[in-house]
């Protein structure tokens, strides 16, 4: 009796060390992708596509472990040392900060992949409650005094800095000067009643607590809460300018190096380009860049003027330096009207 | 007189548990908050100043001891209430008031704070009966102290409520029987011997309120110089990436706590030793 549970025991440990063994042959690798939060669903069905064309590639079985947060808050965590192979963040700014103060990637990261290291894009929409009972349109509309505007702070959620550089480059576009601007953007300021430090928790003061009659979100965000919550209660309008949304991407050298993984990661990054990536991206509602893929998503994404951050805002660097560093543009803004 | 170990017990191990303890602290205490101080002197005495004297620092300061104080306050009041209550009474459902009063230590902040937005909001609960009255709660500074509150009680309660439960009732029958009134016995023979135990209790839950930051940010409005709480402030840096200033308000925030409790504890030894 005794005995044969000894050899059970053998056995199993044998059995083991031959699994450990096989193992060496056909490598189970594992990818570690730091991304921001409302890409949660669109990675866990993409991360499944891949895995699968990578077994098919190369016979290799493939884990990926994703991490979602704050895109700000994911970024410090690589800086602090989290040992991502990827990262699939919200705005460009976020991976120049590991790439500046981590030297755990590249400067040049954005010229490695194709459209800026941004293999789909958004832009910021509004959401309004159902039937728009008050009427707003496009951006001045958010300036009104009656109308109650929620966004979170940017300066703690990188997904408000792109709804911030949006109203103001609606503002630059109508009024022409840089002054004009920021007194627009001050009107729409005034306007909302609280700062949420996410844009999950902005959506959930508009969507659960009722506050607001508009939210400035991202288009797939906004896509999403409609979905989700059932299209009798709110509705999406499309301003007639917004900001072209790059949610950059790249390999984080230090990591793939140490690891050895940097083939494979190049890989999953550049499978996002391809016609099965840019479809679930599209599935998503994020906006493909794939001309192809761009033609089968047309119902989905309306058709606005789109502006990029480089062209107006001479890139993030500059943007986040002039607009949301201590004693910038935002700050300025709420020294003036809250007090 | 020279200063020496008070008399070891008779349970033998004195100094391997004085190591030990010793060893513990400094590891989980001493290192970090030496790190923390540490990493700010990266700042000249000058930046360090301009972090600090920020006009939305500062505003954020003033809010954030301000609104735990109240909360202490407050929870002092009611907490001893609320443990004379269930120390001295008996009724049905004790048991489980009981219970629910270590709930707020218990629960995640986050959900805490998420729950009560949901029921101070213009569309909750009571928020819809406060809404008509002008009064409100949610997305203002008093959401904060409300949050504070919330999560201070249980200090307050756990800390006075075996006190009472050790405190003779014959103390207050004697006072009675020798002519004294309800508020005398109260403020001159319950109270003394409650205050050590009431301090504690309010420093507590001060300091608590001072650290919080999970409830806080559902349930106020976060306006910069208007609603912003220090830990908010100290994530706002953190999110732009500047270590140094968060570090900063961070230990400055260190030494007021301290400052504060290193008094609260000398009045507490001070009325420990006058009631003696």
């Amino acid at each position: 009796m005794q005995q044969t549970k000894i050899k059970h025991i053998l056995w199993v440990a044998f059995l083991a060390f031959l699994q450990l063994d096989s193992s060496a042959f056909a490598a189970d690798i594992s990818l570690l992708n730091v991304s921001y939060d409302p890409t949660r669903e669109f990675y866990k069905e993409y991360n499944q596509a891949f895995a699968k064309h990578w077994k098919e590639l190369k016979g290799d079985t493939l884990t990926i472990r994703q991490s979602h947060g704050g895109s700000g808050a994911q970024a410090r965590s690589v800086i602090d040392g989290l040992d991502a192979d990827v990262v699939t963040l919200a705005l460009a700014y976020d991976v120049d900060a590991i790439a500046e103060k981590a030297h755990a990637i590249d400067p040049n990261w954005q010229k490695r992949f194709t459209h800026n290291s941004a293999p789909y894009t958004s832009t910021i929409v509004f959401l309004v409650r159902k039937g728009n009972p008050k009427g707003i349109k496009d951006w001045d509309d958010l300036a009104k005094a009656d109308v109650k505007v929620i966004t979170p702070n940017p300066k703690t959620s990188g997904g408000a800095r792109w709804n911030h550089l949006a109203a103001w480059g609606y503002g630059l576009e109508k009024y022409g000067s840089e002054e004009k601007a920021r007194e627009f953007v001050s009107k729409i300021y005034a306007n909302v009643p609280v700062l949420d430090s996410g844009a999950r928790g902005a959506t959930n003061t508009f969507v659960q607590r009722g506050l607001g009659d508009v939210l400035i979100a991202w288009e797939n965000e906004a896509i999403l809460s409609i979905n989700e919550l059932g299209p009798d209660k709110f509705d999406i309008v499309v301003p007639s300018i917004s900001i072209l949304a790059e949610p950059s991407v790249s390999i984080v050298d230090k990591n793939v190096e140490k690891k050895g993984t940097k083939e494979v990661a190049t890989a999953y990054l550049e499978y996002l380009y391809s016609k099965e990536g840019q479809r679930i991206a599209a599935k998503n509602y994020y906006r493909p860049t794939d001309p192809e893929i761009i033609k089968e998503s047309e119902a989905t994404f309306p058709k606005l003027k789109l502006f990029t951050i480089d062209a107006v805002f001479n890139g993030w660097g500059e943007a986040q330096k002039k607009h949301f560093a201590d004693g910038g543009e935002f700050d300025k803004i709420f020294a003036s009207i809250k007090r | 007189m020279k200063w020496r170990f008070r008399k070891p017990s008779v349970l033998p191990g004195f100094g391997l548990t004085l190591g030990f303890s010793l060893t513990y602290v400094t590891l989980l205490v001493l290192i970090p908050l030496g790190g923390l101080l540490l990493y700010t002197t990266k700042l000249s005495w000058s930046e360090f100043v301009a972090v600090i004297i920020d006009p939305r620092v500062l505003a954020s300061f003033k809010l954030s001891f301000g609104a735990s104080l109240i909360a202490a306050v407050v929870n002092l009041f009611f907490g001893l209430i609320v443990a004379w209550t269930l120390a001295r009474y008996n009724f049905f459902g004790k048991k489980i008031i009981d219970a629910l009063v270590d709930l707020p230590f218990a629960l995640p902040t986050a959900v805490a704070g998420i729950a009560l937005a949901a029921i101070f909001a213009s569309n909750g609960w009571i928020g819809s009966f406060l809404e008509p009255l002008g009064i409100q709660i949610a997305y203002s500074r008093a959401g904060v102290v409300v949050a504070l509150v919330f999560i201070g009680l249980p200090f307050v309660v756990r800390t006075v409520q075996p006190v009472i439960e050790e405190f003779e009732k014959e103390f207050e029958e004697a006072s009675t029987s020798l002519g004294a009134s309800w508020w005398q016995t109260f403020s001159r023979v319950i109270l003394p011997s409650l205050m050590p135990a009431l301090l504690t209790g309010f420093a507590l839950s001060f300091a608590r309120a001072l650290g919080e930051y999970g409830s806080i940010i559902f349930i106020s409005s976060n306006m910069p110089f208007v609603s912003e709480i220090v830990p908010l402030i100290i994530v706002t840096k953190l999110s732009q990436f500047d270590y140094v200033g968060a570090t900063a308000v961070g230990t400055v925030m260190l030494l007021a706590t301290f400052v504060i409790l290193f008094f609260i504890n000398a009045i507490q030894i001070y009325s420990r030793e006058k009631s003696l």
